[in-house]
């Protein structure tokens, strides 16, 4: 069921708050970012629960405003730290804290490094975060990685120079290494525990240097990555086996701005992008059976891909790196009822996904089939 | 230039004082004043008198952010019309634009009932106003709106014309079922005040069966007149409605209606219902006596509502093009000598007479920005029911609008990009007014400038496309990110900047004796081909790696074809030569008899050329010396080289 909320701002950043894995409820708390206001703004929404108590006639289920919060500069990254923190990257090269308080609903600002990213004589916007509780990751266009940990003031460590273009997005694959992706199609990972400026390890794809947007990590296996960019196409990669993605695949027509793994099923992929669309990828996951002994029936089955997956047990190895991207097992379905303007963001957790886009609407669908 | 229709308004602009001279400069959609020290008479100083600028809008609605939702919902909807297909049969067109046209209603009411609790809300008396306001401009456009629905998209033909009116009517005149709410919740509503009132104005507006219900009511309270409330209940039952749906036409209606008509005028001549002054006034009503329904004029409140009760009950087989007929003897009848005409009923009593052009230019005048008039005349003409009207500016009237609305959206900081996808929809203007525009959109983020890029690509603006990218890979280079501006200036597949870029890093070079950037560098690709001097560049560092891996005898053929291929600019061919020198002076030959021969003839090359320029004075000694010492170094370093080529090539393998 698809609810689309105008909201008179155009959002960057959508991110369900985490719900604890004990509890099996659904998420009902969001957090958006706006960009290209003149006043910019941090908001924190609800839905409720279907057939919750407490709701106005009308839409059930509709995202009411609970609080907001006043934010200098576009809101180019938004990350929930914890239950109640929430951290964004700014335009201004700005990296903020804001806590949500409960009891009282509100936000406020619990922690800034203002012109954390900077340029000599102008401002470097910073372009994304992640964040390991309580060290926060921040890259930006002025090439840096900075280190920060909540609750202490000043910067913990600075990567000068770690790259000659634009960082455009970072993840953590283990709690010492993260990945950063520029606009030059690199992909590097950086081990923090090392001193040097340097990364340790440097993918890209051969061929064009097509600029890469954004990256996420498998949530069962840290060295499964997949990357979206500038042409639209997402890439798979194993990490253990450098140098080259594992498979590529046409999704969008234009820039693709996220791209999540479902974190509990992971065999689900959702990605969206400027042209206005939002996909939903399914990849279908035969049980723990070891390839070879599915023989016969399907022929798809077999890898066709030049590049046998490193040894190791095959029957853990994840459907996305079996084989090269034949349609008859990779289902994609388009998430939202017509085309919009850009799809900015994303955020998928249990069956709820919500979206933004430049139209200034928020859609929540609550029945996603994973 | 024509005469202007109405008078403009003045507005008073706080902070210049009375009496002085304003400058100004005109904005795509403001005027900024600033007070100068202009004197009319005597002697004067220019320049301004005050440090500040004013800047004065005409449009604030794009700022409010309530308003903002109808902008981006109704954009959605205009994109989905544009899109719809051309060669479907028109009975089938008709009804998608009216559910169309039902869409944009319901965005506007819904912005309507948003504005409301707002301004019920809010404890600032300015803004409760201003929204005040803003609602009612809202509540009129609908009412417009609506109209235009029933008479130019739905066109109903008469019969379905008369009940579409009443609806409309209906739709409008909230307050008429509140009353009744509050009567029936009484603990007697026959005994209510509002109770008749209540009864009158279901019978006015044509709703027949709550009347009715109504009445019982009262028929329970006073058995005496038991009769004649029956009666009255049966005419009420038996009066005919036209129905669309069914086999009868409208001329067999007709006689059905005149012969109940003429029922109801006997049963008046009788006096039946002469003892109950209510039931007598009802039954005026029913035979359409215009006196007393004048007389109704509180219950009705607008002549629009009379001039459809007046139908309802005299002609309800009306055609489309008699009712301006009706309508204008309605709007003089209601409005007294008291009441002025408003604009709004101008607006309606100009979409009654058809004249489309008309309705559209009272609007425009009287309402502040352009989303009205641009959505409804785009919606009209796609229901091909706009001439082609030749104006000064623009193609004709839906594109001139629609232009115009555009490029209001454009100063909006954020709702540009709705605006794009209306310059898409204007096959004339459209397309030079987008490229004006987009180029001026600020860029502060990579992100944002991604954006507009792609929109510029999508429309293969390459001009804009080229633009942009140099913003970007200037800013880029100011602050020393060479790499970003490499990968600007490859978007715009930009040369002459590439070139400019890779000069940079060679610079950084020969300074640093190393090269910045190497994951750049290292990983060209097929961007490398770009521009000469990129591809130097890449070529260069890629010598160094041949070099630092021990593969000579590759770097070496690297290196010679660098400057025999003239891949290498001039300048730098010393700096090849002396990176030759390591390789000349190894045990083992590296560099064949001809290759020699070919390194002695490019410094034979570079020495002519050094000589040939003015050996001037102002080149300070050492550094002639130390040229003069390299070139000699080289001379000796190839002609032992050449040596032992020669001898090894010479030599029979045994």
């Amino acid at each position: 069921m698809e609810s689309a909320k105008y909201v008179s701002q155009k959002i960057s950043k959508t991110r369900w708050r985490p719900v604890s894995y004990s509890s099996l409820q659904q998420p009902d708390i969001f957090a958006t970012g706006s960009w290209d206001n003149e006043n910019n703004k941090v908001s924190v929404w609800s839905i409720g629960n279907p057939g919750g108590s407490g709701l106005e006639d009308g839409f059930e289920g509709e995202p009411q405003l609970i609080c907001e919060y006043k934010h200098d500069g576009d809101v180019l990254d938004l990350q929930f730290l914890d239950q109640e923190r929430i951290v964004t990257v700014s335009s201004t090269g700005a990296v903020t804290i804001f806590r949500h308080h409960q009891n009282s609903q509100t936000i406020s600002v619990s922690q800034q490094w203002a012109r954390a990213h900077w340029y000599p004589c102008d401002n470097s916007p910073s372009t994304g975060v992640a964040c390991n509780s309580p060290e926060i990751v921040s890259v930006g266009e002025d090439g840096r990685i900075i280190v920060f940990r909540a609750d202490q003031e000043g910067v913990v460590r600075v990567i000068e120079n770690a790259d000659s273009s634009t960082l455009n997005a970072v993840t953590y694959l283990r709690t010492t290494e993260v990945l950063t992706v520029n606009s030059i199609g690199q992909l590097k990972m950086w081990d923090l525990r090392q001193q040097s400026n340097s990364p340790s390890q440097i993918l890209l794809l051969s061929g064009d240097r097509v600029p890469l947007y954004c990256v996420d990590r498998h949530p069962n296996q840290q060295h499964i990555v997949a990357t979206g960019g500038q042409d639209g196409m997402l890439c798979v990669w194993d990490v253990r086996q450098g140098n080259m993605p594992f498979s590529l695949m046409e999704a969008h027509s234009a820039e693709m701005w996220e791209v999540h793994f479902h974190p509990t099923n992971p065999d689900h992929l959702f990605t969206c992008s400027e042209d206005g669309s939002l996909l939903h990828w399914e990849t279908s996951s035969p049980s723990e059976m070891p390839s070879f002994l599915q023989g016969g029936g399907n022929s798809s089955m077999t890898s066709r891909s030049a590049m046998a997956p490193a040894g190791g047990n095959q029957s853990i190895i994840s459907a996305w790196l079996r084989g090269d991207s034949s349609k008859s097992r990779l289902e994609t379905t388009h998430m939202l009822p017509s085309q919009t303007l850009s799809v900015n963001s994303l955020d998928v957790l249990g069956q709820c996904l919500i979206c933004g886009t430049d139209g200034e609407a928020i859609f929540v669908n609550r029945q996603v089939p994973v | 230039m024509e005469e202007v229709d109405v008078e403009p308004t003045v507005t008073n602009i706080p902070g210049i004082r009375y009496g002085k001279h304003m400058g100004f400069a005109w904005g795509p959609g403001d005027i900024l004043v600033y007070e100068t020290q202009f004197k009319a008479s005597g002697p004067s100083l220019s320049g301004p008198a005050g440090p500040f600028i004013h800047q004065v809008r005409k449009d604030e609605d794009i700022y409010s952010p309530i308003l903002r939702k109808l902008f981006n919902e109704s954009h959605h909807i205009f994109v989905g019309l544009q899109t719809i297909k051309e060669d479907l049969p028109s009975k089938s067109k008709r009804t998608q634009f009216v559910s169309i046209s039902r869409n944009y209603r319901s965005v506007i009411r819904a912005c309507m009932e948003e504005l409301q609790q707002v301004a019920v809300s809010t404890r600032d008396t300015e803004m409760a106003t201003q929204y005040g306001n803003q609602v009612s401009i809202l509540l009129a456009i609908e009412l417009i709106w609506n109209l235009c629905e029933v008479l130019y998209i739905d066109a109903a033909p008469a019969g379905s014309l008369l009940l579409h009116l009443l609806d409309w009517v209906r739709l409008h005149k909230a307050d008429v079922d509140e009353k009744a709410r509050d009567v029936l919740q009484s603990d007697s509503p026959a005994e209510h005040h509002n109770y008749w009132d209540v009864v009158v104005s279901y019978v006015l507006q044509g709703s027949l069966v709550e009347a009715r219900q109504m009445l019982v009511k009262q028929a329970t309270l006073q058995p005496a007149s038991r009769n004649m409330f029956k009666l009255m209940d049966s005419l009420l039952g038996k009066m005919p409605f036209f129905n669309p749906g069914g086999t009868e036409t409208v001329t067999e209606f007709d006689v059905k209606w005149s012969n109940w008509h003429k029922e109801v005028e006997s049963y008046l001549k009788d006096n039946s219902f002469a003892s109950n002054h209510h039931l007598e006034l009802i039954c005026k009503i029913l035979v359409g006596d215009e006196d007393t329904l004048l007389e109704q004029k509180e219950l009705l409140s607008t002549w629009y509502h009379f001039l459809v009760t007046r139908l309802l009950y005299c002609h309800p087989t009306v055609k489309p093009f008699e009712l301006h007929y009706y309508a204008q003897s309605c709007l003089t009848m209601f409005l007294d000598s008291r009441s002025v005409q408003e604009p709004l009923d101008s607006i309606l009593l100009a979409a009654f007479e058809y004249d489309i052009c008309l309705v559209i230019k009272d609007c425009s005048i009287v309402l502040n920005n352009w989303w009205f008039v641009a959505h409804l005349t785009d919606l009209l003409d796609h229901c091909k029911l706009l001439h082609s009207h030749n104006l000064n500016f623009g193609s004709n009237m839906r594109e001139f609008l629609l232009l115009e609305y555009a490029s209001g959206l454009f100063t909006h900081h954020s709702l540009w990009q709705c605006a794009v996808d209306y310059f898409d929809h204007c096959p004339e203007l459209g397309r030079a007014c987008l490229e004006l525009q987009i180029e001026r959109v600020p860029l502060d983020t990579e992100r944002k400038a991604l954006k507009v890029l792609r929109i510029c690509e999508e429309r293969q603006m390459s001009e804009q496309v080229r633009s942009i990218c140099k913003i970007m890979a200037m800013r880029a280079l100011r602050n020393n990110r060479l790499g970003s501006a490499l990968s600007w200036s490859i978007r715009a597949k930009d040369a002459a900047f590439a070139t400019l870029i890779s000069e940079r890093f060679l610079q950084d070079y020969c300074a640093k004796g190393t090269f910045s950037d190497l994951d750049l560098i290292d990983n060209l690709g097929p961007a490398m081909l770009l521009s000469d001097r990129l591809t130097f560049l890449g070529k260069y560092r890629e010598f160094h790696k041949l070099y630092g891996e021990k593969r000579f005898k590759e770097a070496a053929k690297l290196l010679l074809s660098l400057m025999t291929a003239k891949i290498a600019p001039q300048s730098f061919w010393m700096t090849l030569l002396t990176d030759a020198l390591p390789l000349l002076e190894q045990t083992e030959v590296i560099f064949s008899a001809d290759q020699t021969n070919e390194l002695m003839y490019c410094l034979e090359e570079l020495t002519s050329s050094l000589n040939s320029t003015a050996p001037g004075a102002d080149r300070p000694m050492q550094q002639e010396d130390v040229e003069q010492t390299k070139v000699e170094l080289l001379r000796l370093s190839l002609a032992r080289n050449l040596a032992m080529a020669v001898v090894k090539e010479g030599t029979m393998e045994t």
